[in-house]
């Protein structure tokens, strides 16, 4: 298996300053399906020793983890205009 | 309608659909600003990417697939059903896709989407980067413009075309879309493999700029609802899968797990072999259809590709970008009569939707609107594939004992795994979302 991390060196982000999105972890305390951890493209999700750690640099704007949160932990906005992921080759 | 800057028409997303809008619009003398948030048209954009009905662009700019960034034109298409270890496929090809205006080519979307909203400024739209749109104004309760992420980023436009894609937040800001649930929604991921134009067109049994786009179901993504695909580009390869949020949660898998399983199934391996991965991208897909349609419209708003939902994913049908276009185009339709007309208001926006009705864009969601359920069958997207690829084994497998006549071996195949039952209702499912 490929690491995500290698497969994520191949694409351009423009990282802004202030992350575009915001988790309520107090929610994912005592939640038990922790969706985003697997439906995360990037695998930008992680729970480690019951508190949620995540990562907004290397985020594609899709939204899937916010439709997957059941908790509605998850504040999703886009980027700033011009910065976040840049796609070039797909 | 005194602050800010006024224009005809504003169009938020340089997609396909935004686009095309902006490009007809524009060519009928109107003024129009083509806002994308990223630093590029493209820049946020994935497909596939085949784009079907290809003809469809070539009112506007006619044979532009001879200027276009188009990788490949679509001749053979393949439908793979995967078991653990085999597969069993249908292989189509036909010269006469080989055929101006072509039923399809692929494209990768941040070369053809910029190379579009390019030709929507050349005929005079002002397209507008890396400006994130966040809400549309109002007044008296009709759609003004919008409010744009910047200091006084108010613009001003009798009628706002959103085309902000799959998480369209304009729809719902302004009213028209509701949340949207993991069981509608997939995601989409996918790789670009590098592997030199004479390799693909050998292995894949193409000539010069034709190509191959292969759909696989069953064991390509594993317990997860979904399904995969690989088409040819020039130089790349564009590999990857399509999976519902929903099940993948459930499942507890990763995405990119399921393609690394993929990529190393015994009949895709070889395909992609010596290729070397130059980007990894992913999107989300509105796949509910006809049951998750937003209103369309209200006063000075019209809603379209993506945003609006318009994804034709019926199985072997899986397209988007056709269904962006078309709306973009009867948007622009709508538009430019409101303004002959005036009127904005949401009876005269209402056109948009009747002229819908009339094209494949609402008649094909409409008449595959069982499609989706259809395609949410377990046993569909596993079991079958799974059992079908065991009967052609048994069927084909030569071990020096006598043979059983074929209906035999294929009974003997499904007996104890699948009620006769159950089969005939799938069956019967089958045949509704598809067939009749």
């Amino acid at each position: 298996m490929q690491p995500i991390e290698e497969r994520l060196e191949l694409v351009r982000f423009k990282v802004d300053k202030t992350p575009h999105i915001r988790v309520n972890s107090e929610a994912c305390k005592d939640c038990d399906t922790t969706a985003c951890v697997y439906v995360c493209p990037a695998g930008l999700f992680e729970l480690l020793g019951g508190e949620m750690h995540f990562s907004y640099e290397h985020c594609f704007e899709c939204g899937t983890c916010y439709v997957a949160c059941d908790r509605k932990a998850i504040e999703w906005n886009y980027p700033r205009g011009g910065w976040g992921v840049s796609f070039r080759a797909s | 309608m005194t602050t800010g800057q006024q224009f005809d028409a504003i169009v938020v997303g340089a997609g396909p659909a935004g686009s095309s809008a902006a490009l007809a619009m524009a060519r009928a003398g109107l003024r129009v600003a083509l806002i994308e948030r990223g630093e590029y048209a493209g820049a946020k954009n994935v497909s596939g990417a085949a784009l079907y009905a290809p003809g469809l662009l070539a009112e506007l700019l006619p044979n532009y697939w001879e200027e276009a960034p188009v990788e490949r034109f679509l001749t053979r298409r393949v439908i793979s059903l995967l078991g653990q270890e085999s597969a069993l496929s249908i292989d189509f090809r036909t010269d006469h896709f080989a055929q101006p205006p072509y039923n399809g080519f692929t494209i990768l979307r941040p070369k053809f989407d910029r190379w579009l909203a390019d030709k929507a400024q050349q005929a005079g739209a002002s397209l507008i980067t890396s400006t994130v749109v966040d809400d549309v104004l109002y007044e008296r309760d009709q759609v003004a413009g919008v409010l744009c992420r910047r200091e006084q980023g108010e613009l001003y436009a009798p009628v706002v075309i959103a085309a902000d894609g799959a998480n369209s937040f304009l729809a719902k800001k302004a009213g028209l879309q509701g949340e949207f649930k993991a069981g509608e929604m997939t995601l989409g991921i996918k790789e670009v493999l590098r592997l030199d134009a004479h390799t693909i067109e050998e292995r894949f049994n193409l000539t010069n700029d034709q190509g191959v786009a292969t759909e696989y179901v069953g064991f390509a993504t594993g317990n997860v609802k979904g399904g995969a695909f690989l088409y040819t580009n020039r130089d790349t390869l564009s590999i990857g899968l399509v999976t519902q949020i929903a099940s993948l949660a459930q499942q507890r898998v990763k995405p990119y797990e399921l393609l690394d399983r993929f990529k190393q199934h015994p009949a895709v391996a070889p395909l992609v072999r010596d290729s070397v991965p130059i980007e990894y991208s992913a999107h989300m897909i509105p796949e509910g259809g006809w049951a998750m349609l937003p209103k369309l419209s209200r006063g000075g708003l019209l809603v379209v590709g993506d945003a609006a939902g318009f994804v034709f994913a019926a199985g072997i049908f899986l397209e988007g970008m056709n269904f962006a276009i078309a709306s973009g185009l009867a948007a622009a339709a709508t538009a430019q009569e409101a303004h002959s007309q005036g009127d904005f208001s949401t009876a005269s926006m209402a056109r948009y939707r009747q002229q819908l009705e009339k094209s494949f864009v609402l008649q094909d969601l409409k008449r595959f609107r069982r499609a989706p359920a259809f395609l949410n069958n377990e046993r569909l997207l596993h079991m079958y594939p799974e059992l079908l690829c065991q009967a052609a084994e048994n069927v084909f497998r030569s071990d020096g004992r006598p043979r059983r006549k074929l209906g035999r071996t294929i009974y003997s195949t499904m007996r104890g795994k699948v009620a006769l039952r159950t089969l005939l209702r799938d069956g019967w499912q089958a045949a509704r979302a598809l067939f009749f």
